[in-house]
């Protein structure tokens, strides 16, 4: 906590100092992020998480450790790296949220409406997906993104996620693409990775989830794409709907090739 | 099998379409009937934000494209035409307003979001793109700098200030598929607001001219 203070602090003396020069700026931010680099507290999501991923739960009482990631039952290495993936199971595509969902609902017997409470948390709210995610996800730290297109809705899911990517709608015409398809281009001072290219997919992909400092929140990848659409004045993205997990499909395949990287800290 | 066209030079032939084969550059396929009735039952209404943000319009078909895809020019000029035609000038012919509420106007971001009360005003959040005065360093580098954007022009001319008034009112009448909203077209801003985005834009006096 003091290093959050601090973090906080620094934060404040970096955009008090209107006088600076804006590479003066550059330079302490990214100072800044390279000090956050330095303890995440992630950890507490990703603790809590392995204790939910045992404990038996639900009507049923099973743990989670019976659900399929994709690598096999209760197999949780290097499962994140190649998800979104098809799973036969329940003949649909699934990214890693609303994996855990199908679980939570068909194995634990929780009714969907409880399963999807609360997705997101919210200070003393928790969101159990935030703390399952950052310890399921710090499971495939370091392994190589492998995300396959070989099964047919795979390969639907890409292209309906590439389409989602660059269609434009509501009051302010904003797309996916209007923020994240060109280099070196940023929103007031937030650089904004090149989602199209190959480097700024894998940059934008492998660091989520991430500990945010400024909502003292874990939040996962559903989260991420919901907020941007917030941002583009779309309607609320529904948690493991079609085509939030189309979209994270074809975000996940852009990035294929690079070391996952995450639960990651960001501002 | 997909081949990412990230690998393939950025140089886009306008025209080729994709059907299944990523080994060419491409424009995107339109949203068909069905992606769209997937991406509604993806969606839920809250606050301000209904499901209907979803039924694009003619500009928004068009433009929902990679930036390296040309358009060809009589869509362009099909585009800009339409959105022409949309631009409505105040009725007392005044053009420019407060540059002081214009520099508040630029530097708001919200409005239109789900999260937002429609009962507050919305603001333009032009530095979220453009540099627009010296001393606010804090800008977004999407869209141009606009540091001295009336000075460079020779001040508030009637000519400037139609076109910076038409330019933020509908910036696809002046450049299709325009990645800024279309403030006046779509009830971002009010035609009070546009006047004193565009004297901030214009009075010799505003920062952005210092």
């Amino acid at each position: 906590m003091t290093r959050l203070i601090g973090i906080a602090a620094l934060l404040g003396a970096i955009f008090a100092s209107g006088a600076h020069a804006q590479n003066t700026t550059l330079d302490e931010i990214a100072r800044y992020r390279a000090q956050l680099q330095d303890g995440n507290p992630a950890e507490l999501w990703e603790a809590r998480g392995e204790d939910l991923w045992k404990q038996k739960r639900g009507p049923k009482q099973v743990s989670l450790e019976q659900c399929d990631l994709g690598k096999g039952r209760g197999v949780v290495k290097g499962a994140y790296a190649e998800l979104p993936r098809y799973f036969s199971d329940a003949d649909k595509v699934m990214d890693l949220e609303s994996r855990l969902l199908h679980c939570m609902v068909t194995l634990q017997g929780f009714s969907r409406a409880d399963a999807t409470k609360r997705v997101f948390g919210s200070g003393s709210s928790r969101s159990d997906y935030e703390a399952l995610a950052a310890w399921i996800t710090s499971e495939s730290r370091g392994v190589v993104m492998k995300v396959s297109l070989n099964h047919q809705k795979m390969q639907e899911a890409y292209e309906l996620g590439e389409k989602a990517f660059y269609f434009r709608g509501g009051p302010h015409d904003f797309s996916c693409a209007t923020c994240h398809s060109e280099d070196n281009k940023r929103i007031r001072l937030q650089d904004l990775p090149n989602l199209t290219q190959k480097k700024g997919a894998q940059l934008g992909y492998t660091t989520w989830p991430a500990y945010r400092v400024s909502q003292g929140e874990l939040r996962t990848f559903q989260w991420r794409i919901n907020d941007c659409f917030r941002q583009q004045r779309f309607p609320d993205l529904v948690f493991g709907s079609e085509l939030s997990i189309a979209l994270t499909a074809f975000l996940a395949y852009n990035a294929n090739g690079a070391a996952f990287n995450a639960p990651a800290i960001k501002r | 099998m997909k081949t990412a066209h990230w690998a393939l030079p950025a140089v886009v032939i306008a025209g080729l379409v994709a059907a299944g084969c990523a080994t060419a550059p491409r424009e995107i396929q339109p949203v068909t009937a069905n992606d769209l009735a997937i991406m509604k039952a993806s969606f839920q209404e809250k606050g301000q934000a209904k499901l209907d943000r979803l039924d694009q319009d003619e500009a928004q078909k068009l433009c929902s494209h990679p930036p390296s895809v040309r358009i060809p020019a009589e869509v362009s000029a099909r585009i800009e035409k339409n959105n022409m035609a949309t631009i409505k000038y105040p009725a007392d012919g005044k053009l420019m307003g407060d540059w002081k509420a214009g520099e508040v106007i630029a530097q708001r971001g919200v409005g239109k979001q789900f999260s937002d009360d429609p009962k507050t005003p919305s603001g333009g959040n032009c530095y979220a793109c453009h540099q627009l005065s010296k001393n606010e360093i804090s800008f977004g580098t999407i869209g141009p700098s606009l540091y001295n954007f009336g000075k460079l022009r020779g001040g508030p001319t009637p000519e400037m200030q139609r076109y910076a008034y038409g330019r933020i009112y509908n910036s696809q009448a002046f450049s299709a598929c325009s990645n800024m909203p279309r403030f006046g077209h779509n009830d971002i801003l009010t035609e009070q607001q546009i006047k004193d985005v565009t004297a901030l834009l214009l009075d010799p006096n505003s920062p952005v001219n210092q």
